[in-house]
């Protein structure tokens, strides 16, 4: 295949004028599980799908939803070994900024410089007012959508974050949002 | 002699009720050779933000435009303005990048906080030990005799004519 010539370099285009390893990259993407974050009045909520390719995995020992700082929580679609590496920098920006502020890094910031790292800033989000346990509700049902199989307590994930600060929910609490949705 | 007497200079900066006043004295001199009285060492770095530099003249400078570059980088990346706060734990982590061969000057900082309008004062050695009292901070060449007029005069509470008035007399 002619674009195998120009697979390597991520910048250089192909005759055809692709750049092939982006759309691998968006591919790869899509390949994912499906992941939510939705804004209420009262918090945050994000939410993914946690399936495994074994079941020799203990199914809560690996996480998507994961604490950048006490009011910060991340979660991905795409490759677990990229997510982790962002992971462990959007954590150690975070605590940089401290260190250089002493005032806890504002999420927009922090949005800011992992995109800078990923070369790319996305972020769009519902104004609407929504009640914090609505939007959980409604994070559940948007991973619904594209869920293959029966959802449960053990291969969904979903973290909040309010005045409280940032916390993945238990197995056992996500149960209890599950048992309202039909 | 100290390098931080070299060129002379005092700052003081009080705590009013809803208000901060910071005075300094403008001579710029060599030992005991006065060359200009026209040389300021506090400077206006926000809207309700100061920072007085006293100490090696040539550090007050350079200091003050590093600051002022350090803090234009921030408020076009956050897009907001920089808090008393936040602005000394940045003065303090600069300071201490050259903890080995540190700038010649003790710096203050004044100003009220965007949110609240609560009152701040801080001060802090050449390294960057920040000092942050609930009443007034001096910082120069003659902090003995400014802390006993501050202790002196100075009261809490003080309506922001009065604070003046204060700061005034502690400094004449």
């Amino acid at each position: 295949m002619a674009s195998e010539r120009y697979s390597f370099s991520l910048t250089t285009f192909s005759p055809s004028g692709k750049l092939v390893q982006i759309e691998y990259a968006l591919a790869a993407v899509a390949a994912g599980g499906t992941s939510v974050g939705i804004k209420a009045s009262n918090g945050v909520v994000i939410a993914t799908e946690n399936k495994h390719k074994s079941f020799l995995y203990d199914e809560h020992s690996v996480n998507k939803v994961e604490m950048i700082t006490g009011h910060i929580g991340m979660v991905y679609s795409g490759m677990g070994p990229d997510y982790r590496l962002l992971v462990t920098q959007a954590r150690k920006m975070a605590q940089q900024y401290f260190l250089m502020y002493h005032e806890p890094i504002p999420t927009a910031q922090l949005v800011q410089r992992v995109a800078t790292v990923m070369q790319e800033y996305t972020q769009s989000g519902y104004t609407e007012e929504l009640e914090l346990d609505d939007a959980v509700h409604t994070a559940i049902l948007t991973l619904k959508e594209g869920f293959e199989g029966a959802m449960t307590a053990d291969n969904i994930e979903v973290g909040i974050c309010d005045a409280a600060g940032f916390r993945r929910l238990e197995p056992a609490h996500v149960k209890d949002y599950l048992a309202n949705i039909p | 002699m100290s390098i931080l007497a070299y060129n002379g200079g005092a700052v003081v900066a009080m705590k009013g009720k809803d208000c901060v006043a910071i005075a300094t004295d403008k001579r710029y001199g060599i030992q005991a050779q006065t060359i200009s009285s026209n040389f300021p060492k506090v400077f206006q770095m926000g809207p309700t933000l100061y920072v007085g530099l006293p100490g090696l003249a040539t550090d007050t400078q350079t200091v003050h435009q590093r600051l002022k570059f350090r803090m234009n980088l921030y408020e076009l990346k956050e897009n907001r303005i920089m808090r008393p706060k936040t602005f000394s734990a940045m003065l303090s982590n600069l300071l201490y990048e050259k903890r080995f061969g540190p700038y010649f000057i003790e710096p203050v900082v004044a100003g009220l906080d965007p949110l609240d309008n609560q009152p701040y004062v801080c001060n802090m050695d050449l390294i960057g030990c920040p000092n942050e009292p609930e009443d007034f901070v001096v910082s120069g060449t003659c902090t003995d005799q400014l802390y006993g007029m501050c202790e002196a005069l100075w009261e809490p509470d003080l309506k922001p004519d009065e604070l003046f008035e204060t700061i005034s007399q502690v400094f004449t």
